[in-house]
């Protein structure tokens, strides 16, 4: 593999230096490197960042390859600048077996786009009555650390205080999708003001601060990790923030979404803003952001949701619940965390690359921009302003909330492991 | 929004009176020996059911009949999603047969306001009922009833209903009805009390331009009219309520609350009732109660908003863009040649 130097980038938006890549590893960090025979690209202004982690993405491989595939999803991901994610379990079949977490793992190997980390199922088909074969997903090629029945709760309190046992043998994680089924059922956005006239049925901030409240108690009893999904309520950060507090080994995501948008935007039942969780008000959006610039919330997570055109065009009621968010998480949290001051690119580079890596215990990701380390590189853009133009999109679906919205920032080259998966903003 | 009617909140007090002015005139048409106006002659009205509403889909059709429309029902039970056709396919098969105006009841919250603002139809589209969002002609047929009663058929012309105090009671939480009334009764002036068991009311109500009490008893005396809204009797399976007695006991009404209410107030309910859950036969039998009333007003009040909002007193426009402002107001009965104009085109 030949050599890369990228000149003059803000590393994690610090002074201007040089980055030589040979093969698959970063050779030097520095002023003035020679740069050889290596191809030289040019990043005055540019902020490079180590390759994005997604905790939480839906490749929609096996079972829904009408709305992604994992090479459409990966490509989705190298374009926004990720070079990992983690391949959510809620699959047809469910990725409760070593058997689908091999086969999504090795689909990601011939993508060649984004280090794909499947994530395995807690209970057998997301049922949440029998834990899954959680050991024999950790044992298999895939190596499962992260369990998940995401799109569903594990509700029973018993089943949850297992699985956060039972992956002590091997230092997993159980993420919980936290929404009490019984405070949710018909629910169709956040419960509000909104809602109320909207005459849409509610989704109580309650039913998510309730199922978390009891499963960092669980986690504490258990002296076992948690990892919370998507959180997206006010009260939410209150609670984790009182966990961390207690010492507990607890960690949390937000998702872009949940950073910008309000329930203010389902007044035009464009089912477009239809995401489970529901979105929320300004009040848990401004305290979502507060609580991911002091760490409460460890990290940034798109819950890239893919879905078939005919999913999202009809009546609010029967549109599918998702956004896709792999293309425009950087964008967003730029706008709503960077431009607004609270978050350095350092700060960035943590939520969105070093956290998830660490909570996912994912190898090679994560890592510092310096010499010896994996060349997982994401180069942006920041001055870059443009309107969203999901046509454009690499993911095979084109459900986002974004179209023909000014998102600053755009990502212009990504690596992985000194391969350019991107090349001035294409894919490579 | 005027192009369409979706939601009460879409319309200005004038809006609103106008459509009761013109909802007069088009009652008298029902006095006539031919109770048929020609202005709708050529322009088609679907109506477009999906869930069963016989008594609602009934209305609108004897009203744009006596305007003359041609009238299409189109029932499609259950959801898009269950019976495999979804909505869009179904308004651009309707688009497709020329439908000039779509009236359209949905299960689903925001379906009419999806139909009209996708761009999958160019026809207007009038709410008969969405989910448990909205339902602006029995809001219209109930205010038209109450300025009837309250201020007069005659002297209420021109006139809203400002300073007459509303009371809704029953199952706020599912009801479209009462969304619907809630904002045009704050339109035209009047003052809304909602009575419910707090579990029966919206989270987010306190943001309503209207007052909750969850007493009957202490706002009956204070009330110029009370709209009783119907309560499903499975409600009380998803613990809403305890047992069916309890309810009524605590907010239904018989005779003995009726008592309670002024000389002059009267009882609504907008159908179908749940006798001796709600209301008593003998409050549901009585002269002070108005539901045969509200039905036959049910009927003016669709002609006028079809006829407004179709343009009846112009040529037929294949896409009408009328809007219901004053500039509209002329009425068949104030200007007769209105509609011969549209025989001479």
């Amino acid at each position: 593999m030949s050599k890369i130097l990228i000149r003059g980038a803000k590393v994690l938006g610090g002074d201007p230096q040089d980055v030589l890549i040979d093969g698959e590893t970063i050779a030097a960090v520095g002023t003035g490197l020679d740069a050889g025979d290596a191809t030289v690209i040019e990043a005055a202004g540019q902020v490079l960042l180590p390759g994005l982690v997604d905790l939480h993405t839906h490749l929609r491989e096996p079972g829904r390859e009408d709305s992604e595939t994992v090479l459409t999803g990966t490509r989705a991901a190298a374009a926004g600048g990720f070079t990992a994610v983690h391949a959510m379990a809620n699959t047809f079949p469910v990725a409760d077996t070593a058997g689908v977490v091999e086969q999504v793992w090795r689909l990601g190997k011939e993508s060649g786009y984004c280090d794909v980390q499947p994530v395995g199922a807690v209970t057998v088909g997301l049922e949440g009555k029998q834990l899954a074969e959680l050991g024999a997903m950790h044992d298999s090629a895939a190596g499962v650390k992260v369990f998940s029945d995401d799109g569903k709760c594990v509700d029973d309190a018993v089943i949850m205080r297992r699985a956060l046992e039972y992956v002590k043998a091997f230092d997993g994680v159980v993420a919980q999708h936290a929404q009490e089924p019984r405070l949710t059922e018909g629910a169709q956005m956040n419960e509000g003001v909104v809602s109320a006239e909207l005459g849409l049925g509610g989704w109580p901030a309650v039913a998510e601060e309730s199922i978390i409240a009891r499963d960092v108690l669980l986690a504490a009893h258990v002296g076992s990790r948690v990892h919370i999904c998507h959180l997206s309520t006010a009260g939410s950060v209150e609670i984790v923030r009182w966990a961390k507090s207690k010492g507990w080994n607890v960690t949390a995501e937000v998702t872009p979404h949940h950073l910008l948008l309000t329930d203010e935007l389902v007044r035009s039942y464009n089912p477009v803003y239809k995401v489970n969780p529901p979105l929320r008000t300004e009040a848990d959006v401004m305290a979502l952001r507060e609580a991911l610039a002091d760490g409460t919330i460890d990290c940034v997570a798109t819950d890239h949701a893919p879905h078939p055109h005919e999913d999202k065009d009809c009546e609010w009621a029967a549109a599918a619940m998702g956004m896709v968010g792999l293309e425009t998480a950087l964008s967003v949290v730029q706008q709503t965390m960077v431009e607004t001051g609270l978050l350095d690119w350092a700060g960035v580079a943590d939520r969105m690359s070093a956290r998830p890596a660490a909570i996912g215990r994912l190898e090679g990701h994560g890592r510092p921009v310096s010499a010896g380390e994996p060349a997982n590189l994401t180069l942006v853009d920041p001055a870059y302003r443009g309107e969203v133009d999901p046509a454009g999109f690499a993911s095979r679906s084109r459900n986002t909330p974004y179209q023909g919205r000014e998102l600053p920032g755009r990502v212009t080259h990504t690596f992985l492991r000194g391969r350019a998966t991107v090349v001035d903003g294409k894919l490579a | 929004m005027k192009r369409h009617l979706i939601s009460a909140a879409d319309l200005t007090r004038d809006d609103a009176v106008l459509i009761l002015d013109t909802a007069e005139e088009m009652a008298r048409v029902a006095d006539r020996p031919i109770k048929k106006l020609p202005t709708l002659r050529g322009r088609t009205v679907v109506n477009l059911f999906f869930e069963d509403s016989t008594r609602t889909r009934i209305s609108f059709e004897a009203a744009a009949k006596r305007l003359s429309a041609d009238v299409i029902n189109f029932s499609a039970k259950g959801s898009s999603v269950s019976k495999g056709e979804s909505l869009k396919d179904t308004a651009l098969t309707l688009e497709a047969m020329g439908a000039d105006a779509v009236v359209i009841r949905h299960g689903a919250s925001g379906a009419p306001y999806r139909l009209a603002t996708s761009g999958w139809i160019d026809g207007a589209v009038v709410n008969a009922g969405d989910g448990t969002h909205e339902h602006p002609t029995q809001a219209l047929l109930d205010a038209f009833t109450m300025r009837r009663r309250l201020v007069g058929a005659d002297a209420g012309l021109g006139k809203d209903l400002d300073g007459r105090r509303i009371t809704i009671v029953g199952d706020i939480l599912h009801s479209r009805v009462a969304r619907s009334n809630v904002h045009l009764l704050n339109t035209l002036g009047a003052h809304v009390t909602l009575v419910a068991p707090p579990t029966l009311v919206p989270v987010g109500v306190e943001q309503w331009p209207c007052d909750v009490s969850y007493s009957l008893d202490d706002v009956l005396h204070r009330s110029d009219a009370v709209m009783m809204l119907r309560v499903q009797r499975e409600r009380m399976n998803a613990a809403y309520f305890p047992t069916e007695r309890e309810y009524s006991r605590r907010y239904g009404l018989d005779g003995e609350r009726m008592a309670k209410m002024p000389e002059h107030a009267v009882v609504m309910h907008p159908g179908p009732m749940v006798r001796g859950m709600e209301i008593t036969a003998e409050v549901a039998d009585s002269d002070r109660c108005t539901v045969v009333e509200q039905v036959a007003n049910g009927v003016s009040i669709r002609m006028a908003v079809l006829y407004l909002l179709l343009g009846g007193y112009e040529s037929a426009h294949p896409s009408p863009t009328t809007t219901l402002d004053r500039s509209a107001a002329r009425l068949p009965g104030s200007t007769p040649t209105a509609a011969r104009t549209e025989e001479n085109k």
